[in-house]
């Protein structure tokens, strides 16, 4: 059994313009100590889908299910989630000085993290963790820097605190929404490159939400590709970029420039996704996609085995191509599989 | 820190010479005649005299500013020759019962609004923020007047007319005499000022905090697992407090130098009823003493509003 199984996740939100489905029908398991990275276009409902796992989501309708070391976190209880939250689950979001508190130090909201959960603790205890943590992701003099606020922190600095309070409980999967974006390049690196030695330390698994195909070719072990709020390809990593099924897949591939070249956030396929509040039965890819046929305006692809691969599903209407195999000697994780450069130069913020 | 301090008294004190320049101004220059107006109506021609040579009206006009501006910074608010007192006593019986007003008053008006205001913003659109606003909106559309006069009918009136008499009519007992007969005398007034001014705070509290709660670090709370009630009261609350804290001090602050209505209504003789008074028998140096010290009020306000942002806020803090 994985660590977290998430089955047929829906979410949508009721809005004055209509319903809006930001979540239909996910699926994907999450392995103890592995790193599934999910991608896709902006709006594509990475962020709901995750928060809506650990009941961060609000006024939301929500159907599916999420077990976690078996046990079902939606609709769970409260004070079950909050013992899951923090303790099992350490979450980290895109831009990390806004998602720290800018009234208390830092070392307060660490130690606030674990004595909310580990209540016999003392605070002279809870605060030396706090240093030994700091000083684990690499913020220099920690002990000295534990009394300081978020905002004498740089943008990497405070990604790394809070890389440190998510994981202060050794929680058995981390989330991580968009870690790097909002940090420049060379920083990017450093605390993707923190992430790593904190997984293997303490066998966490991670889901690492990202626009950046380079991460993903760096962090992780299987990918899920989302689009309008569905799975449209799921594959380990090698598999996906070597053997892309999907059309959508392959649009996000091909927007990756040459070696050498800018690296920018994902724009790759003409179009706009699609209004969220129109669900009609048809690939919701169709409008966008450049393979498109009939039976794509009238029917919903579901999510099926596409190669000898097992665990390679792929949500589309093209034949299904079993004659591929892994043939090719594949760079080991951390290397570069296709045209990207894992050590990035430059990055274009579109935020 | 200490320079944001220092920077923000020598303001306030620049603010101060600038107001008592301006009352020099108005009181003592423009009208022709200031010993005849400062003496009152009935004055005697050498009570006039006496006070054209006291005033050094025959000096130049700078030197009279600059022994106004001394006998001020001597705590002199000059001699009321109405009541035949100094203005200071007259001022100084007046503050405490101003000050038992406001600051009962600001109190029971900020617990209800800020509780108000933190409860809807937890359940906006509910059943109890729909409740809350109408309620609030109901007291805040009422005259102070109106407010006080239905409170005196209901809880004086009316009750004294079924041979229950908990409340006074009105009038002030002071604090030195008991604080059992000081709370009932305070009991109305107070509620009139506050339950007019917790609107204000009720919707001031729950836009601040709908504002607080959409933030990314209290996202971050709840994901560390915290209780539901522990984000939002040091999390989301801490962050929202600062508006408030802003708003409740120059709000007191302007209330020191009189509660008009509130006083009026309830015969209380604090600030707002003597400057009202004073107006009405033109006793100018009264007037003065209390627009001074209004003015004096809300730049003091001012200055511990900024201090204690500096004190919520460690970004303020720390530049
Ligand atoms: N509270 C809400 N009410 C209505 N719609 C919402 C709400 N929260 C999210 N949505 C919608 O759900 C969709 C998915 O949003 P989500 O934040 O999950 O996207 P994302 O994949 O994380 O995108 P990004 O890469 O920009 O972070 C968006 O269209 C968004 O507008
Ligand atoms: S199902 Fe059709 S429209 Fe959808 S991705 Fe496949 S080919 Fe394109
Ligand atoms: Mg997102």
């Amino acid at each position: 059994m994985a660590l977290l199984e998430v089955r047929d996740l829906s979410v949508s939100f009721h809005t004055p313009d209509g319903v809006v489905e930001a979540v239909r029908g996910l699926s994907y398991d999450v392995e103890r100590g592995k790193t599934l990275a999910i991608v896709g276009e902006s709006g594509s409902g990475k962020s709901v889908s995750t928060q809506t796992i650990t009941g961060l989501t609000r006024g939301a309708q929500i159907s599916g299910s999420a077990l976690f070391n078996g046990n079902e976190l939606l609709g769970a209880s409260a004070s079950t989630l909050q013992k899951v939250r923090g303790a099992q689950i350490g979450m980290i979001f895109q831009d990390p000085l806004s998602s720290l508190h800018p009234y208390y130090t830092v070392g307060w909201q660490i130690v606030e993290m674990i004595r909310a959960h580990r209540k016999e603790t003392s605070k002279k205890a809870a605060r030396a963790r706090a240093a030994e943590l700091l000083g684990l992701v690499g913020i220099p003099r920690a002990s000295q820097r534990i009394d300081d606020f978020p905002h004498q922190f740089s943008g990497g600095m405070r990604q790394r605190v809070m890389i440190a309070m998510a994981m202060a409980l050794d929680p058995a999967l981390l989330i991580a929404d968009e870690p790097t974006t909002a940090l420049d390049v060379t920083v990017q690196a450093q605390v993707l490159e923190v992430m790593r030695t904190l997984q293997q330390e303490f066998d966490t698994a991670i889901i690492l939400i990202t626009h950046d195909l380079g991460v993903v070719a760096e962090m992780s072990d299987d990918v899920v590709v989302m689009y309008a709020g569905t799975v449209m390809e799921k594959a380990p990593r090698r598999t996906l970029f070597y053997l892309s099924h999907n059309p959508y897949t392959k649009g996000l591939l091909a927007s990756l420039p040459a070696r050498g070249g800018r690296r920018g956030r994902l724009t790759p396929i003409l179009g706009t996704p699609p209004s969220l509040i129109d669900p009609s039965e048809r690939c919701p890819f169709a409008p966008r996609c450049p393979s498109a046929f009939d039976r794509c305006w009238h029917e919903r692809p579901r999510l099926d085995p596409v190669s000898h691969d097992a665990e390679h599903t792929s949500a589309c209407w093209l034949p299904h191509d079993v004659a591929g195999g892994l043939d090719d000697p594949v760079p080991a994780r951390g290397g570069s599989p296709v045209d990207v450069n894992p050590a990035p130069e430059t990055q274009e913020e579109s935020a | 820190m200490l320079r944001f301090l220092v920077r923000r008294i020598v303001l306030g004190i620049l603010v101060m010479w600038l107001i008592t320049l301006a009352v020099f101004a108005l009181f003592f220059i423009a009208p022709n005649d200031v010993a005849r107006t400062l003496a009152g109506r009935q004055a005697t021609p050498e009570t006039v005299a006496l006070i054209a040579h006291r005033l050094g009206l025959d000096q130049p006009i700078w030197k009279q500013y600059v022994d106004f501006v001394s006998r001020l910074l001597h705590g002199d608010l000059g001699y009321d020759y109405y009541h035949q007192t100094p203005v200071t006593q007259i001022i100084g019986a007046a503050i405490p019962i101003t000050l038992s007003v406001v600051i009962g008053g600001a109190i029971i008006w900020l617990v209800m609004g800020v509780f108000n205001g933190v409860v809807s913003a937890v359940r906006p659109r509910s059943f109890i923020d729909r409740s809350l606003t109408v309620f609030s909106l109901f007291f805040y559309s009422m005259p102070t007047f109106l407010l006080g006069l239905l409170l005196l009918y209901f809880f004086y009136f009316r009750l004294t007319l079924r041979g229950i008499t908990i409340f006074p009519a009105g009038g002030y007992a002071p604090l030195g005499e008991g604080p059992g007969q000081w709370v009932l005398h305070m009991v109305l007034p107070w509620f009139t000022l506050a339950l007019v001014s917790a609107a204000t705070y009720t919707r001031l509290t729950r836009a601040s905090m709908l504002d607080v709660l959409g933030e990314d670090y209290v996202r971050t709370a709840r994901s560390k697992g915290l209780s539901e009630r522990r984000v939002v009261m040091r999390h989301a609350f801490r962050a929202a407090m600062t508006p408030i804290v802003t708003q409740f001090g120059i709000d007191v602050g302007a209330l020191i130098g009189g509660v008009v209505v509130t006083e009026y209504v309830f015969s209380l003789p604090g600030l707002g009823k003597t400057a009202i008074d004073a107006i009405n028998l033109q006793d100018l140096p009264v007037i003065i003493g209390i627009v001074l010290f209004a003015s004096a009020a809300v730049v003091v306000a001012n200055i511990v509003v900024d201090l204690f942002y500096a004190v919520l806020d460690p970004r303020v803090r720390l530049h």
